[in-house]
């Protein structure tokens, strides 16, 4: 134990510790990056960072919301399943009782808002570990979306059509209007984050509870609310999954909850809360991304590889941030 | 009479034998048992047949929780256990060597092991919260268990495999045979040798522990490396009673069962004392759940949906905050302000 | 005379099965520091905790500003003008000083924060308690004296009647001390009154006014602090015990001292928690360790059980040196250790008094080797008989103990284990009065059996009832080392606790 405390101690440059894991991310995407440019020719067809974009989008949004909850030192487990319901809801109301776009969409924001808003009010007056009460809202969201069907049901209403096949033109390259959708998202909780009470509150939370409650800040308020942006942001999230995959299916983002988490992680949000950044994990994404379209263009791997780097990647990470955070006795 | 419905057996067993009752309203013969083949045959049979993977997972889980962690690990370490031992079969001449068989076995839970141990040294020496350390192999779990059934569905055809999981030996199910044994295993291992005790110690209170002079380390390890050798069973009996290893579903959310069977048997997830037999009828339970719901005709995919009633039922009821709130709401006096915030207040220490 | 700007009189606070507060009046006068003095179970965190609204009040008023009030919580009582600083600082590390000092009250534009007004904001507000620092840093990277300061800037800014701050000086070093009673003057000048408690009398006569003592939950006097002596004060603190408890018959004073002590420890000490120390402890000796709370008695205990690592010094065992690892490193060389906190640091509540008993011998023999039950079953009768634990059922769960009795059933884990040093703080602490008898007569019956003792306590006339030789610890040091012959008493220790004080 000695020695991980020596690194520790030898890493107490207090000012700069906060922001280690973003360079570490940074430093990470770019060595990245650098070695795809280096050994594939079309790497560096700025079409690829697009594309990394337009397929992650719906994650982009997922793990924005994400990084709220995991910035007050919560986690919410049930984001994927709320993602898939979303998808299914969608597709099940647009394709078989026909009913008008501009009338879904909200409704699957308000059905995704008001399943974070239940269980943030549980985990907050009840006192029950987040995990467990977003596992059985994941059990929840999931057994909705199989009661609904199980099989996948294909979009074609209008409008989803025309947002899964319109791009957004600058120049040769082009981009999906859910990635225009995603970035708005991230801009808003930036905003959110660093100008208003409720994103510096969510701060407070997570760096220290009980001086949060004794300081008058509004706990249950924030604790609910952080619940609530993340059950919104993953039925956005869900929609642009609809748009990208133009299906609903009960087996879409299995498992999305574990990549969201990866990527706030990798994006240098400490689990144990209070500190981080939202364009961390926009980072964090890229690098999921990234290895992703590296995986492709090298071809020889499969793709299961992914979950294996990820893993070391978050083992790496989780490891940085024991080393840069003091043990509490 | 009192006694009875305090003990903390009483409400799973009860709903245990309600929901078994409530099956012969649409399936008369429901506990029927009868030898057919030289087989033992009924409905009571398949539940513990098909719970025992779930049992060995959650027995193991039980020992974690009780130190105060969790592994959310286990429904990785189920695929990846069962895909060594498929891909070993897979790649030996003669699937029905028993030698080979047994070396495959041998290979898997030695894994098991030491998947295990990597949790444990993540969790005790590292010191990085149960939640997070274990999420890395879940995570990671399934990219390896893939990559050694490199993607594919690994399909054997051995007949010694075959018995561990849905094979027969003296008219018994083999599985619930294993599932027996481990029971007993785990049960003597901790309330025979001092583990037990250890245990709910450093989950009951790990500071006054290490001043007993408790190797918590040790002990937490000890817990992590059994859940690991559980879960790496429960692999080998699913995969073998299908005979075949998919790296993507196999054991899928059996980590949420597995809390779920221990929570519903009277574990406190917040650690300390633990009950193997709770954590039995627990499994028992959530597989007779899922029976019913196939026997009685509603759609299967409800399943999940009784599940998430059943966690935030079973959760609910063992929050002191919403004892407080619900059952004492209204003997409180009323000087006292409700609410979430004097609760908080009362807990801030403020030293002499 | 000024008006007081708070009065509390006759607060009466009960728990189930314990008086904290009776009948008791304090006030605030502005301008003034007034300490609130107290051994441990006097009542003051009880007094603030009811001040403040933590706890209702069963009885009594308060004044403040000539209205009567009753808060709700310290929320409430903060808007009313009183303001708490804990010891362990109640801000957010991971934000900024200027946050901090802002937080949940920010300037605001149409919901936009407006950082440069709360910065600007800020470094006034820290420039006027003579801090200059970066308000852009995070609050974590300064010092516990700075992060000590902002949260009194943050409370002298929501509101500035009375402020109370609770055990402000335990973390911070002598010149961090002085900076922070220099903001403490400076808003004593500005009219604000101020509730000190501290534990260190120093500190008490260097910046109070008057002091209020305490003791058992009643009012024992308030004085000016310039008309009461350190002597007088540690006497009206500590008090003489009333109860007559039943005689112990006289103890022998002088020990045929064996030439190499059990346990020798040299130089031992831990920065930020006690001053290297010796201290020698024979076989069939009982050292009494006497000082008051914070004087690092507890520390000096914890330290020779390897509890806390010591960082200086070297310890010896029956004339090996010892290389401490920990609890085990203590337990392996028959060492055994009662903690003060019973219940957080001693007991597993949830367990069964059988379990708790054999917990510590079980942890030296390892899991594999479990205490055969009908060994268990001896060992826990033996000492359920002989402490008379009550209610004598080996499977009762611990928590549902009376405190007198689970004091015994942690001693009964460590008697099993045969220690040749046993260390105790305060074993009696919070425990009835019976009980109390019965571990003081085991303490010396154990002695008497060739047991050395180390006993904490903070009633010095228990220390000495029992003591060979009672070591004197004050402000983190240890002064004097006192052989227990007939001129040794009461006003003779707290004569050494008050002697090398500075009024």
């Amino acid at each position: 134990m000695t020695t991980f405390a020596d690194v520790r101690s030898r890493l107490a440059r207090p000012q700069q510790r906060r922001y280690l894991p973003l360079y570490a991310t940074l430093a990470l995407l770019a060595l990245m990056y650098g070695s795809g440019v280096a050994q594939y020719e079309a790497f560096s067809d700025p079409q690829v960072v697009l594309n990394v974009f337009i397929d992650n989008g719906f994650l982009l949004v997922v793990a924005v919301g994400m990084t709220f909850v995991i910035l007050t030192g919560g986690i919410d487990l049930s984001v994927g399943a709320v993602v898939a319901l979303t998808t299914m809801v969608s597709a099940t109301l647009l394709q078989e009782q026909g009913w008008p776009a501009f009338t879904v969409l909200p409704l699957v924001l308000l059905i995704g808002a008001t399943l974070g808003f239940g269980m943030g009010c549980i985990i907050h007056y009840f006192e029950i570990q987040p995990f467990i009460v977003t596992l059985a809202g994941m059990f929840l969201a999931r057994g909705l979306c199989y009661t609904i069907g199980t099989s996948s049901i294909t979009i074609d209403d209008p409008f989803w059509t025309r947002m899964a096949q319109s791009k957004v033109r600058f120049g040769d390259n082009f981009i999906s209007p859910s990635v225009i959708i995603a970035l708005v998202v991230v801009l808003v909780a930036v905003y959110v984050l660093a100008f208003t009470r409720l994103g510096r509150n969510t701060y407070a939370i997570g760096g220290n509870p009980r001086s949060a409650h004794l300081m008058g800040l509004p706990i249950a308020r924030t604790r609910i609310a952080v619940y609530t942006i993340s059950g919104f942001c993953s039925a956005l999230g869900g929609v642009l999954l609809s748009f990208y995959m133009l299906s609903g299916n009960s087996l879409h983002a299995v498992g999305m909850e574990l990549d969201a988490i990866a990527a706030v992680v990798i994006g240098g949000t400490l689990l144990t809360g209070g500190s981080g950044f939202v364009l961390g994990t926009v980072l964090g994404v890229l690098v999921l991304g990234l290895i992703q379209t590296l995986i492709t263009f090298d071809g020889r791997l499969s793709s299961w590889w992914t979950k294996i780097v990820i893993g070391a990647l978050l083992f790496a990470f989780i490891l940085l941030q024991r080393l840069i955070t003091p043990r509490k006795r | 009479m009192n006694t009875l419905v305090k003990h903390r057996l009483f409400w799973p067993v009860t709903m245990l034998v309600v929901l078994l009752l409530s099956n012969l309203i649409f399936t008369p013969g429901f506990f029927k048992v009868e030898v057919r083949d030289g087989h033992l045959y009924g409905s009571l049979i398949d539940i513990v047949r098909f719970g025992a993977p779930l049992i060995m997972v959650a027995l193991g889980m039980t020992l974690v929780i009780a130190t105060g962690g969790i592994d959310l690990s286990v429904g990785s370490v189920v695929a990846i256990c069962g895909a060594l031992a498929c891909w070993r079969i897979s790649e030996q001449g003669d699937q029905n060597s028993v030698t080979g068989v047994l070396v495959a076995v041998a290979l898997a839970l030695g894994l098991a092991l030491l998947l295990g141990a990597w949790n444990g040294l993540l969790v005790a020496v590292v010191g990085i919260q149960p939640i997070v350390a274990t999420l890395i192999l879940m995570v990671a779990g399934r990219g390896l268990a893939q990559l050694i059934t490199d993607g594919q569905i690994i399909t054997v055809n051995s007949s010694p495999y075959k018995l561990i999981g849905g094979g027969y030996l003296l008219t018994v199910p083999f599985a619930i045979l294993v599932a027996l044994a481990v029971t007993a295993l785990a049960v003597l291992l901790t309330r025979r040798t001092a583990l037990g005790m250890l245990i709910e110690s450093v989950g009951g209170n790990a500071e006054a522990s290490r001043l007993a002079g408790i190797h918590s380390r040790r002990i937490t390890m000890m817990a992590y490396i059994v859940a690991g050798l559980c879960a790496g069973i429960a692999g080998l009996m699913i995969s073998s009673n299908v005979s075949s290893a998919d790296g993507n579903n196999a054991g899928l959310w059996y980590e949420l069962d597995a809390i779920l069977a221990v929570v519903i048997g009277g574990t406190s997830l917040a650690g300390g004392r633990f009950s193997i037999a709770g954590t039995v009828v627990g499994a028992l339970l959530i597989q007779t759940l899922t029976t019913t719901i196939y026997t009685t005709g509603i759609p299967p995919e409800t399943t999940l949906l009784f599940k998430a009633l059943v966690v935030t039922i079973v959760c609910l009821v063992q929050s002191p905050a919403f004892r407080a709130k619900v059952f004492h709401g209204r003997r409180r006096p009323p000087s006292t302000p409700a609410g979430p915030a004097t609760a908080a207040t009362e807990k801030v220490e403020v030293p002499a | 005379m000024t008006e007081a700007i708070l009065t509390m009189t006759g607060i009466s606070k009960e728990f189930p099965g314990v008086k904290a507060l009776s009948e008791v009046d304090f006030r605030l006068l502005p301008g003034e520091v007034h300490a609130l003095m107290g051994e441990n179970g006097a009542g003051k965190s009880t007094l603030i905790k009811v001040l403040t609204g933590v706890y209702d009040i069963d009885q009594g008023d308060i004044v403040l500003d000539g209205e009567p009030v009753r808060f709700s919580g310290p929320l409430q009582a903060q808007h009313a003008g009183v303001s708490t600083v804990y010891q362990e600082i109640n801000l957010c590390p991971n934000l900024s000083v200027a946050e901090n000092i802002f937080i949940g009250r920010e300037p605001r534009f149409l919901g936009h924060i407006r950082w440069s007004t709360v910065e600007r904001r800020a470094r006034e507000l820290l420039r006027r308690l003579q801090l200059d620092i970066d308000v852009s840093a995070t609050l974590g990277t300064y010092s516990l004296a700075v992060q000590q300061m902002v949260a009194i800037a943050r409370a002298i800014d929501i509101s500035a009647k009375v402020l109370i701050l609770d055990e402000p000086t335990s973390s911070l070093d002598a010149s961090e001390v002085q900076q922070l009673f220099r903001v403490i003057r400076q808003l004593k000048e500005e009219g604000i009154a101020i509730l000190f408690v501290t534990h260190f009398l120093d500190q008490v006569y260097e910046i109070a006014d008057r002091i209020t003592v305490l003791r058992n939950g009643r009012l024992v006097g308030e004085h000016r602090t310039s008309e009461l002596t350190l002597i007088d004060l540690i006497g009206k603190m500590i008090g003489k015990e009333l109860e007559v408890l039943e005689r112990l018959e006289d103890r022998p004073k002088r020990l045929a001292e064996d030439a190499v002590p059990l346990v020798d420890a040299r130089e031992l000490g831990r920065k930020g928690a006690v001053a290297p120390f010796s201290l020698t402890i024979h076989k069939g000796e009982v050292v009494g360790l006497a000082g008051l709370l914070g004087s690092g008695r507890t520390e000096v205990a914890r330290l020779i059980y390897g509890a806390d690592k010591a960082d200086h010094g070297q310890l010896t065992v029956a004339g090996r040196a010892v290389t401490m690892r920990g609890p085990r490193t203590a337990m392996a060389n028959d060492i055994a250790f009662c903690s003060e906190n019973r219940r957080t640091e001693g007991l597993i509540e949830e367990l069964t008094v059988r379990e708790n008993i054999v917990l510590a011998m079980q942890a030296t023999r390892g899991w594999t080797r479990p205490i055969p039950r009908r060994r268990q079953d001896e060992l826990v009768d033996k000492y359920v008989k002989a402490l008379d634990i009550r209610p004598p059922n080996p499977d009762a769960l611990v928590r549902n103990l009376s405190g007198g009795n689970q004091q015994k059933v942690l001693l009964a884990r460590w008697l099993i284990t045969e220690p040749r040093l046993l260390i105790l703080d305060e074993p009696t602490r919070g425990i009835d009065i019976g009980a109390k008898a019965e571990i003081q007569r085991l303490v010396a019956q154990l002695s008497d059996g060739g047991m050395a003792v180390l006993f904490v306590s903070a009633e010095l006339e228990e220390v000495l009832r029992l003591s060979h030789k009672v070591a004197v610890l004050r402000d983190r040091q240890l002064i004097a080392e006192l052989p227990n012959d007939d001129s040794l008493d009461v006003d003779r220790v707290m004569e050494t606790i008050a002697s090398g004080a500075k009024p």
